[in-house]
C-alpha cells in the first residue's frame, strides 16, 4: 500500500474528512442563512423608506405646487448621506435632484415597485463613479415625475463581508479540521497502535505483557484495565494448567513405571495361570487408581478455571451433609469408630449438590483414614456439625487421629502433597485440593485447625451469595 | 438380546462385540454416526450403545432423532466426557444411562442387560419376590419365610433396587447412582458395607443366601440355590 493510501486508510483521517465535511457545511448553511435574512430585512427598510419619502413629498406638492416641492427636493439632496432626488416635467427636464446621470428607462414604468438602477450623484466629489440604488419613480398630476432612491452600496458592503467571512471560515474549519486530524492520529491511533502491538507481544507467547495505563481514566484506560484484567485471569489459567501438567508429569509416571515393571515381571517368569491372573487383577486395579486420580486432577483443574459448567441451584446443605454422613457411618462403625452428627436445618445456598457432597465425603473419608489410629483413651470418634449464622453456613467435621502439624495444614491442600505418615493410605494426594477448589468455587472457604488431639476441617459456604468464582 | 454398537473407536469396538457375544447378545456395529443412525432406523434394537462423539454425526443427535420418531428402544451413551453436565445432556438428549470412560466391561454389561430389562412392559410391580425373600412396595415391608425384617429406609431401597434387577449383576457405581443418587466417587468400597449390613439383615441364619457377590463386577440377588 502506498503511504497515501495508508494515510487514507486511517480511521483518524476518516474521522477528520468526516467532521471537516460536516462543520463546513453547517457553516455555509448558517452564514447563508444569515446573510439572506439580513439582506431581506435591510431591503425591506430601505423600502420602507423610499415609499414614506415619496408619500411625504407627494403631500407636500398637493399642498404647495411644483415651486415647494422643488425647494424641498433642493434642500434635502443638500444634506450629507442624503437619499437620491429627482424631479422632472412631462418633458423630462430636470427641475431639482441630485442625481447627475440615470438609465433613463426609470421612468417608463412610473409607480412600480422599487428596483435597482445605476447612477451617477451630483453633489459629490465622485461625480463620475458609478453607484447603484433603489429607485422608485412617482408621477404626479401635469405630467410631473418625482423620483426618490436610496444607494445600496451599504448592501453591498455587507455582502462582501459575508463574502470574506465565508473564507475566513472556511479557512478556519480547514485548519481546525488539519489540527484536529493530528490530534486524533497522535494521541489516540498512537495508544491504538500500542495496544495492538502489545497484543502482538502477548500472541508471541509472552503471557506477562500488559497494556499502558495513562492514568487520565478516559475510555483507553478503561479498555485496556479491562484488557488487563483479561489477561491476568488468562495468565492464571495458563500457569494453572502448566502447573497441572507438571504434576501429571511428576505424579503419574511414578505409577505407570511400576505397572509397566509389573506386567514385564509377570511376562518374563514363568508362571501358573492364577499368579497371572493375580498380576493382571493387580494391574488392572492400579489403573483404575490411576484413571480415578486423572479424573479427580481434571476436575480440580475445571473447578479452579471456573469452567465446570456444573449448573448452581438453590441447594440444602444441610440435606447433603446428612446424605453423605449416612453414606460414610457403616463404614466408620466398620472401622470401629464413633460416628457422631449434629446438623441443623440451614436455609439454600446457590451450590452443586454432587460437588458440595463429594466435598463433604472427601473430608469424612479422610476422617476415617487417618482417625482409625487414634490413640485416645476413648477410642478413635469423628463428628459431624452443621451450623449457621446469619452470613454463613459452616460444617466441621473433627476426629481425634493424629492430626496435621500447623505448617502442614496449608501445604496439605496442594495437589499430590501427601504427608509422609500417610503414604501407606491409598489414595491419591487430590482429596484435599478437590474440597478447597469445591468450596473456594461456591465463594467459601476451608480451613484446617488443630482439634487437640485431630484435626478440625471448617467447610464454611456463604449465605445470600450467588456463585463465587475461585 | 440384539445390540446395536455404534462406536468409532476400531479397538473398542471389536473388543465390545467379542466380549458382548461371550456374554450371549447379538451385536451389530456402527462405525460413525451416520450408518448408527440408518441401522438404528431399520433395525429392533432391545439396546443401543452410543458414543458420544463420532464421525459425520454426533451420537447425541441419532439419539434424539431416535426419539423425535418415537422409538424408546433403551440407550447407553459412553463418553470420555465426565463432567456433572456432561450426564445431564446426554440424558437429557434421551439417552437412558450414561458411562464415562474408560469403563469396565462388567460395569457396561449390567448396565446394558438393567437397560434391556427396564423396556420389558410390565404393569408396575407391587411386590418383588426372590426365594422366599419378599419386598412389599406399598407397605414398605420386608419379610422372609414369612417372618419380618426391619430394614432403615436407605437399606429398603437398596434391597429394592436389588429385588427389581434380581438375577442380574448390579455394579457398585450402578447403586450409589440409583439408591443414592451420588454421581461422584466415594473413594473408598462405602457401598461395600452398606450391602454387608443388609446381607446381616437378609441372610444371617437362613440356610441359602440370596445375596451375592460378583467378583471384579459387583452384586445379585438371586434364588439360584434351589
Amino acid at each position: 500500500m502506498t503511504p497515501i493510501g495508508k494515510v487514507l486508510r486511517t480511521t483518524a483521517f476518516k474521522l477528520s474528512a468526516f467532521y471537516l465535511a460536516v462543520f463546513t457545511v453547517l457553516s455555509l448553511f448558517l452564514i447563508g442563512y444569515i446573510s439572506f435574512n439580513t439582506t431581506r430585512v435591510l431591503a425591506r427598510h430601505l423600502n420602507d423608506r423610499i415609499e414614506t419619502e415619496i408619500r411625504g413629498l407627494a403631500a407636500h406638492y398637493r399642498k404647495t405646487g411644483i415651486r415647494g416641492l422643488v425647494r424641498v427636493v433642493d434642500r434635502r439632496s443638500r444634506q450629507p448621506g442624503a437619499s437620491l432626488y429627482l424631479v422632472t416635467d412631462f418633458a423630462g427636464n430636470v427641475l431639482a435632484g441630485n442625481v447627475a446621470s440615470l438609465d433613463r428607462d426609470v421612468f417608463d414604468d412610473p409607480d412600480g415597485r422599487p428596483r435597482p438602477v445605476g447612477y451617477r450623484r451630483l453633489d459629490t466629489g465622485d461625480g463620475d463613479i458609478s453607484h447603484s440604488a433603489l429607485v422608485r419613480v412617482f408621477s404626479l398630476r401635469d405630467g410631473f415625475q418625482i423620483l426618490v432612491g436610496r444607494d445600496v452600496g451599504e448592501r453591498e458592503h455587507l455582502k462582501r463581508t459575508i463574502g470574506s467571512a465565508v473564507l475566513v471560515a472556511g479557512g478556519t474549519i480547514i485548519l481546525l479540521g488539519l489540527i484536529s486530524w493530528i490530534f486524533v492520529s497522535r494521541r489516540v491511533l498512537q495508544r491504538i497502535d500500542s495496544i495492538s502491538a502489545t497484543s502482538r507481544q502477548i500472541m508471541d507467547g509472552d503471557l506477562s505483557g500488559r497494556l499502558q495505563v495513562t492514568g487520565t481514566g478516559d475510555e483507553f484506560d478503561r479498555l485496556a484495565e479491562s484488557l488487563n484484567a483479561m489477561l491476568v485471569r488468562i495468565e492464571h489459567l495458563m500457569s494453572g494448567i502448566k502447573h497441572v501438567s507438571d504434576n501429571i508429569a511428576h505424579d503419574l509416571k511414578t505409577p505407570l513405571t511400576r505397572m509397566r515393571n509389573r506386567l514385564e515381571i509377570a511376562k518374563r517368569d514363568e508362571r501358573t495361570l492364577t499368579d497371572y491372573k493375580r498380576s493382571l487383577e493387580e494391574t488392572i486395579d492400579e489403573a483404575d487408581q490411576l484413571i480415578r486420580t486423572f479424573d479427580a486432577l481434571l476436575m480440580i483443574s475445571r473447578i479452579e478455571a471456573g469452567s465446570t459448567g456444573a449448573a448452581f441451584n438453590p441447594v440444602s446443605v444441610s440435606d447433603i451433609v446428612t446424605g453423605v454422613c449416612e453414606l460414610y457411618e457403616p463404614v466408620a462403625e466398620e472401622a470401629g469408630i464413633g460416628f457422631s452428627t449434629d446438623v441443623a436445618e440451614t436455609p439454600p445456598v446457590e451450590g452443586n449438590r454432587e460437588l458440595i457432597g463429594q466435598a463433604m465425603a472427601n473430608v469424612i473419608d479422610n476422617a476415617i483414614k487417618y482417625c482409625a489410629t487414634s490413640t485416645a483413651p476413648d477410642g478413635p470418634k469423628i463428628a459431624v456439625f452443621v451450623r449457621h449464622d446469619p452470613d454463613h453456613i459452616t460444617c466441621t467435621v473433627v476426629d481425634n487421629g493424629p492430626g496435621i502439624a500447623g505448617p502442614d495444614r496449608v501445604r496439605v491442600l496442594e495437589r499430590f502433597v501427601r504427608l509422609d505418615e500417610s503414604r501407606s493410605e491409598p489414595g491419591s494426594g487430590l482429596g484435599l485440593s478437590l474440597v478447597d477448589a469445591v468450596v473456594r468455587l461456591h465463594g467459601g472457604r476451608l480451613d484446617l485447625k488443630d482439634n487437640e488431639p485431630g484435626l478440625k476441617a471448617v467447610l464454611s459456604f456463604p449465605l445470600r451469595q450467588g456463585k463465587g468464582q475461585a | 438380546m440384539r445390540i446395536l454398537l455404534i462406536e468409532d473407536d476400531r479397538e473398542a469396538a471389536v473388543y465390545l462385540s467379542k466380549a458382548l457375544r461371550e456374554a450371549g447378545h447379538a451385536i451389530d456395529h456402527a462405525a460413525d454416526g451416520e450408518e448408527g443412525a440408518h441401522l438404528a432406523a431399520e433395525g429392533a434394537y432391545d439396546v443401543m450403545v452410543v458414543d458420544r462423539m463420532l464421525p459425520k454425526r454426533d451420537g447425541l443427535s441419532v439419539v434424539e432423532d431416535m426419539r423425535g420418531r418415537g422409538d424408546d428402544t433403551p440407550v447407553l451413551i459412553l463418553s470420555a466426557l465426565g463432567q456433572v453436565d456432561d450426564r445431564v445432556t446426554g440424558l437429557r438428549a434421551g439417552g437412558d444411562d450414561y458411562l464415562t470412560k474408560p469403563y469396565a466391561f462388567s460395569e457396561l454389561l449390567a448396565r446394558v442387560e438393567a437397560l434391556a430389562r427396564r423396556r420389558k412392559p410390565g404393569e408396575v410391580e407391587t411386590n418383588y419376590t426372590v426365594g422366599d425373600l419378599v419386598l412389599d412396595r406399598l407397605s414398605h415391608t420386608v419379610s422372609r419365610s414369612g417372618s419380618p425384617i426391619v430394614l432403615q429406609p436407605r437399606e429398603f431401597r437398596l434391597l429394592e433396587y436389588l429385588m427389581k434387577n434380581a438375577g442380574q449383576v448390579v455394579t457398585r457405581t450402578m447403586l450409589l447412582e440409583n439408591v443414592w443418587d451420588y454421581h461422584f466417587d466415594p473413594q473408598t468400597n462405602v457401598i461395600d458395607v452398606h450391602i454387608s449390613r443388609l446381607r446381616g439383615k437378609i441372610d444371617k441364619g437362613f440356610e441359602h443366601a440370596l445375596l451375592h457377590t460378583v467378583r471384579g463386577a459387583g452384586y445379585m440377588i438371586s434364588d439360584a440355590n434351589r
